[in-house]
């Protein structure tokens, strides 16, 4: 098994709980790991993206080689197009909410940026933020991404679920049902369209 | 024991809580800032009393930490790269003095500037100063090599210096920890002059450090921290220094390496290990993150002996951070590229957050610097510095921590009048206060804006060494009382503060304008804080 994700975000979306929680379900199936993230400038509304690498075996390199990518997981449509040349031309994912964040003047249109992604070969898009407010808060939008991307991640579902649970507990029972629950309403949504 | 998930900030930190450490003393800078941030939260930290509040700049770290080493306790100093110029002095001269307890200097560089003015090279640094110094590959290296650099240290009495790069820094992987040593007592050093630099002394102790340099190189042999592995194709062989291994790995993950290989950790190296080497093979590849420094001496002035190849012929990128990619190329491989980034794709730059003071701050300044011909406003390094980019686009420099008063007092020097410094609350009181004093004394029409927002925003909202202190320091420097303005900077009172620059830009002294309101991030983040133990105590009752 070996799996690299490019997530990709704007500062403040919640990318690295997606990294935690992915990694925490990867650590508890006994992979190895490695998890590259961008600290400093870029937190205060810019880009920020990570890297993160799972394996049955040690992993070389904290990046991901160009082109080998074997998933884009982004938690917004223009930020998933700036990676375009980190994914597997060949068996890449690209998993991305349709939901732009504008905090720059120059934003392209929309459905520019989706006819972009909607060219790819093997992609899933979704309104994130509308099922997350569905189920009760739009914070919760990050993790029906993963839950999107659950389907191709090579990990058990229970393992993602049993990391939600332990990541959220602290934050209480109705957190961790809000993610439970948004985690398994964006895998339905991906098994939905890939039918 | 557990493998623990660390960044190799974090690694470091651990590695030095384990290694006995006494004190972790610093100023923040990506990507160094998360090592004494993980001390700061560790509660077996907090059980040992390991002293670790941040120091005011990287020199009174650093000499702050050769006090420690002096008093016979392990002492470690974390910076980014540019953090060591500003320690420089006395980190040169701790190589001369020598260290009591164990002394490892971090300093984190950062090619490619994802967040700084330059990618300068700290193993240049080692070499300025003559000690040995360490460069893991990996976030285990780093916890092992920290350990190893307090040995190493205390064995020859000697600082060590250890060297990280960004991506290093920030990437988190599995930590196998080992067993926890205890702190040293305290001891002075055996010779109670050691530390005193006259120069009949001085001289002692230089040619005492000079002499160590074999001691030095026989340890790189020994340590295991240089490793070589050999390869059936000698048409090539890789010098691969810390985490450039990993590249060169990445690009032979389904396959043998096929050719003879020096994995650099430790420096200096000594000259066996690389004649071995070259001595094999008909021509040698030389990947190092920074500087091309061992291929620099590799090649010598001449540059007459074997091909070699790297980042000064063009085989890698002269600049910049290396990565997977760029590594396959080097050795010839074929490499993927994947789709095409879409044409619609913009960059998406960092900006100051909805309700920064520092956007009514500037505001003010633009507002008054209109009358004026443009070019005025000195700045320095801070989230305000984003004051360059649109919309407010307001500043005019940007070198070094503290130069926004400096250079505004050289500008006025040479005609430039008025001349305006716009400075952060933690810059000030890390570099500034000196070139107020500067000011003073020359008496230039300088006016000098401190935005306190109350912390070190930049690298993440660290306590400010400033708090609570500014109109004192200021005072105590000598700026006049009436010319020590305070203002808040809210967009309903611009009118009444521009009222306030125009004035002290207009005096042909020295004055001081305080814009005073809490960063918006840290104020939310001790809001949530408040209200999390309001429940808890609610839960209680
Ligand atoms: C010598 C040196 N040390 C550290 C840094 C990293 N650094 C850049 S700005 C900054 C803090 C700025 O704080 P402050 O002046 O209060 O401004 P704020 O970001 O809060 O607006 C730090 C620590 C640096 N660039 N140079
Ligand atoms: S982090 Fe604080 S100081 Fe920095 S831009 Fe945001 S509000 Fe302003």
């Amino acid at each position: 098994m070996k799996k690299d994700i490019i997530l990709s975000g704007v500062g403040g979306q919640g990318i690295l709980t997606i990294a935690t929680v992915i990694g925490m379900a990867a650590l508890s199936e006994g992979y190895q790991l490695k998890q590259a993230e961008v600290h400093g400038m870029s937190q205060r509304g810019g880009d920020v993206q990570s890297h993160l690498r799972l394996s049955s075996r040690p992993i070389a390199s904290d990046l991901i080689p160009e082109g080998t990518a074997d998933m884009i997981l982004s938690v917004e449509p223009l930020e998933s197009l700036r990676y375009f040349n980190m994914l597997d031309t060949e068996n890449g994912w690209l998993i991305s909410s349709i939901n732009p964040f504008k905090n720059i003047s120059n934003y392209p249109d929309l459905e520019d940026i989706l006819a972009e992604i909607w060219k790819l070969p093997r992609h899933v898009t979704l309104d994130a933020d509308q099922v997350a407010k569905d189920l009760g808060s739009v914070k919760a939008a990050n993790i029906v991404i993963l839950g999107a991307a659950s389907p191709y991640l090579g990990l058990k579902y229970e393992s993602l679920e049993n990391a939600i649970r332990n990541l959220f507990a602290k934050k209480g029972e109705a957190m961790v049902e809000l993610n439970l629950n948004a985690l398994k309403k964006g895998r339905e949504m991906a098994e939905e369209k890939s039918k | 024991m557990d493998k623990l998930l660390l960044l190799g900030d974090e690694a470091i930190a651990q590695g030095a809580i384990d290694a006995g450490l006494s004190g972790v003393f610093a100023y923040p800078g990506t990507p160094s800032t998360e090592i004494t941030e993980y001390i700061q939260g560790s509660e077996e930290a907090k059980n040992r009393k390991i002293a670790s509040v941040w120091s005011a700049n990287e020199k009174t770290a650093m000499e702050t930490a050769i006090g420690m080493s002096y008093a016979g306790k392990r002492a470690l100093v974390c910076m980014k790269h540019v953090g060591l110029n500003v320690a420089a002095d006395a980190f040169i001269n701790s190589a001369i003095t020598g260290a009591n307890g164990g002394l490892v200097v971090v300093s984190a560089d950062d090619p490619s500037m994802h967040s700084s003015q330059n990618e300068q090279d700290s193993r240049f640094y080692g070499k300025f100063a003559q000690i040995p110094t360490l460069e893991p590959s990996n976030q285990q290296e780093a916890y092992d090599m920290t350990r190893y650099g307090f040995e190493l240290s205390e064995k020859f009495g000697t600082p060590v210096l250890l060297r990280i790069t960004t991506r290093l820094s920030h990437s988190r992987s599995g930590v196998e920890r080992k067993e926890m040593l205890l702190q040293n007592n305290m001891s002075l050093p055996g010779d109670l002059k050691q530390f005193i630099l006259l120069p009949s002394i001085a001289r002692k102790r230089y040619d005492g450090l000079i002499s160590k340099q074999i001691a030095f190189r026989e340890d790189s042999e020994n340590s295991g921290n240089i490793k070589f592995f050999d390869g059936k194709d000698k048409s090539m062989g890789i010098i691969a220094c810390g985490i450039a291994y990993n590249y060169l790995m990445e690009n032979f993950s389904e396959e043998e390496i096929p050719y003879p290989v020096l994995k650099i950790g430790q420096y200096p190296i000594s000259k066996a290990q690389i004649k071995k080497l070259y001595n094999l093979v008909d021509s040698i590849l030389v990947m190092e993150e920074g500087y091309p420094i061992i291929e620099e001496l590799l090649r010598g002035y001449l540059d007459e002996g074997k091909p070699i190849k790297g980042r000064m012929d063009g085989t890698l990128p002269r600049v910049g951070e290396l990565n997977p990619n760029l590594a396959g190329r080097a050795l010839g491989k074929k490499v993927s590229t994947g789709f095409e980034i879409p044409k619609v794709t913009k960059p998406r730059p960092p900006l100051l957050c909805d309700g920064c003071s520092h956007w009514d701050s500037f505001e003010a300044i633009n507002a008054v610097m209109k009358d004026y011909t443009p070019g005025r406003v000195f700045s320095d390094i801070g989230c305000y510095t984003l004051s360059a980019l649109p919309p407010l686009e307001s500043i005019n420099s940007c070198v070094d921590m503290g130069a926004s008063i400096t250079m505004a007092v050289g500008a006025t020097e040479a005609g430039l009048v008025p001349a305006v410094a716009a400075i952060g609350d933690s810059t000030f009181t890390h570099s500034g206060m000196t070139g107020l004093l500067d000011a003073v004394i020359r008496k230039v029409p300088v006016t000098v804006v401190i935005m306190d927002n109350a912390t070190t925003a930049m690298t993440g909202g660290q306590d400010s060494a400033a708090f609570g202190k500014l109109e004192d320091i200021v005072k105590g420097l000598g700026v006049e009382e009436d010319h020590i303005r305070i203002v808040t900077p809210l967009r309903r009172l611009h009118e009444e503060n521009v009222k306030v620059f125009k004035e002290e830009i207009a005096y042909q002294g020295v004055s001081v304008i305080i814009t005073r309101r809490e960063c918006v991030q840290t104020l939310s983040r001790r809001m949530k804080l408040k209200h999390a133990k309001k429940g808890l105590e609610n839960v209680a009752q």
